[in-house]
């Protein structure tokens, strides 16, 4: 069953498109990434599919609710971490939790304010003014508003922005904990943090979605080839011959200066055999490494393609008219 | 209305954690005492009204202090996201940021009932007219907070907030200044919209439908303004 469920969801503020035609499905239990550069269009997903905002055109469904039309209903079903983690920062921890428990209509305040104050680890800071707390702590302040209510499902914006690197780590195990019984949205640019934590992303670039897959996926589809490359001091003429007839390399291909790249399989096993191959020849092997496409490349690729996409439209414009011309003489 | 108790619970304990609700009252009762004793010794008179009247200016003073925290600064700090995001209605925030404020304001003008303990002690005042000197200046403190909460939805800064609120009632309470010099219909308009013209009644001992009626509406139609201010922001 989908949780969420997003139908060409468009949005303009003014004559601006922060997106347009949005579509995607999240089932039941799944972590999502949302992934994009910034102003792609993540937050104004997210505030759609939270109820805060309105969409232009489209429809969207949280918990089986239309975003618009049951915008209450939605808004108890689901848990919201705005980017700028929205604290009052007067209160306190417990006091501030409270609140958020008294507005999402929790039965039992005390019980549910103890429960995720334990599963955020904020128990020893309970009493303290949020003002006070340092920005990890408000970050977890801010899941646990979230978690309050027991939401099925979570809408996290870019949950582990400006964290150091521990606190990165802390929240990240504390969303993965979190997601065996609820649906999560999470959204990134940073793209190892997604392929940590999510079993699905979604990439948008320019208010548009152009992929959608499991983490691994993505990275094989859009690998094409991986590659070792190795650096060699003594190169021999006959070396490209010598390396392609190692068993499971596909192609060698020199790129000058004693670098090569090897395509085919890239294992230990046949990283070793072309390392006992070198060192047998006295080729002078100082460097070795595998080099494919990183999500990083992909993400790049995929959100160059589009302008790649459209400056080659351009050229076949071009040259369409161009053959018009030469037709006419 | 279970939804707005929960935001009324949190805005009055800001209100004291942040200590403005003290310093408010505590002014309040401050100049509004001064003013009671200078008319107790000046006149020897047991009434109230130049409390009355003298509480009214201070109000215009103090309500946008209590308001201008209200809408401005949870568009500051990001929370309005919050509270839009949470199953509660644009209306039902309204209406509990302004009961809490009410609240304060209950209380504060409560505190002055020392005053009348002390004339009804020492002599031997109509009641009729303290009675209603009090439900106006309640009467007048929900309409100046309606005033006041509009405003604070109109910018994430708290001054400005207070500035335009201060603006606003100020010119809204002496607005019939002008209406001897101004023709028809236009006089009638100012001297009904004016607030000061509906509190001078009541001073005097009469409750009339349509002064209640008005406060009560300047009261609606600024909550009904913040809600639409709320609700706009909605779409930026």
């Amino acid at each position: 069953m989908s949780m969420i469920e997003a139908v060409g969801l468009t949005k303009y503020y003014g004559s601006f498109a922060a997106i347009r035609g949005v579509r995607f499905k999240v089932d039941e239990g799944e972590i999502v990434g949302l992934l994009g550069p910034n102003a792609a269009g993540k937050t104004t997903t997210m505030r759609i599919l939270t109820g805060y905002t309105p969409p232009s055109d489209g429809t969207a469904t949280v918990a089986g609710y239309d975003v618009f039309a049951d915008s209450l209903k939605v808004r108890q079903h689901l848990g919201y971490l705005p980017e700028t983690v929205p604290l009052y920062t007067d209160l306190s921890v417990a006091v501030y939790l409270d609140f958020m428990a008294s507005l999402r209509g929790v039965v039992d305040r005390k019980k549910r304010v103890a429960k995720v104050m334990g599963l955020c680890a904020l128990e020893h800071v309970a009493d303290v003014v949020i003002g006070k707390l340092s920005k990890g702590y408000r970050q977890r302040v801010g899941l646990a508003q979230a978690l309050v209510h027991d939401p099925p499902v979570l809408i996290l914006d870019e949950p582990t922005i400006g964290l150091d690197p521990k606190q990165v780590a802390e929240v990240r195990s504390l969303i993965k904990g979190l997601g065996n019984d609820r649906t999560i949205i999470l959204s990134s640019h940073i793209l190892s943090e997604v392929s940590q934590v999510c079993n699905r992303v979604i990439i948008i670039n320019e208010g548009q979605v152009v992929a959608e897959d499991t983490p691994e996926r993505l990275n094989r589809r859009l690998k094409g080839r991986q590659c070792i490359t190795i650096r060699l001091l003594n190169p021999t003429d006959d070396i490209v011959n010598r390396l392609g007839s190692v068993p499971g390399v596909s192609a060698v291909e020199p790129r000058g200066r004693g670098v090569y790249d090897i395509e085919g399989d890239v294992a230990d096993e046949r990283r070793a055999e072309i390392a006992a191959l070198a060192s047998a020849n006295a080729w002078g092997l100082v460097e070795m490494y595998t080099s494919g496409l990183s999500l990083e490349d992909i993400f790049l690729k995929l959100t160059d393609t589009e302008r790649g996409s459209r400056q080659r439209g351009r050229e076949m414009e071009q040259s369409r008219t161009a053959q018009e011309h030469r037709r006419e003489k | 209305m279970r939804n707005s108790l929960a935001i009324f619970r949190k805005e009055l304990r800001l209100y004291f954690a942040s200590t403005i609700a003290y310093v408010v009252i505590a002014i309040f009762l401050a100049v509004a005492g001064y003013f009671f004793s200078v008319f107790l010794f000046n006149t020897n008179e047991a009434s109230l009204n130049f409390l009355f009247l003298n509480t009214a200016n201070v109000m215009l003073l103090v309500s946008p202090l209590l308001t201008m925290r209200l809408l401005a600064e949870e568009q500051r700090l990001g929370t309005l996201e919050l509270l839009l995001t949470a199953p509660v209605r644009d209306w039902e925030v309204v209406i509990g940021k302004w009961l809490a404020a009410f609240i304060v304001v209950v209380v504060m003008i409560g505190l002055t009932a020392y005053a009348a303990v002390i004339v009804f002690a020492f002599g031997n005042p109509d009641p009729g007219p303290i009675f209603t000197g009090y439900l106006a200046v309640i009467l007048l403190g929900a309409a100046l907070l309606a005033i006041g909460l509009f405003a604070s939805g109109l910018s994430q800064n708290q001054l400005v907030s207070a500035v335009v609120a201060f603006g606003l009632s100020l010119l809204l309470w002496n607005i019939n200044a002008m209406a001897k010099y101004v023709g028809s219909p236009w006089r009638e308009v100012m001297n009904y919209v004016a607030l000061s013209q509906h509190f001078l009644d009541f001073t005097r001992g009469v409750i009339r439908a349509q002064d209640v009626l008005y406060y009560l509406s300047v009261c609606a139609v600024f909550l009904f303004f913040a809600t639409r201010i709320v609700e706009k922001r909605r779409w930026e």
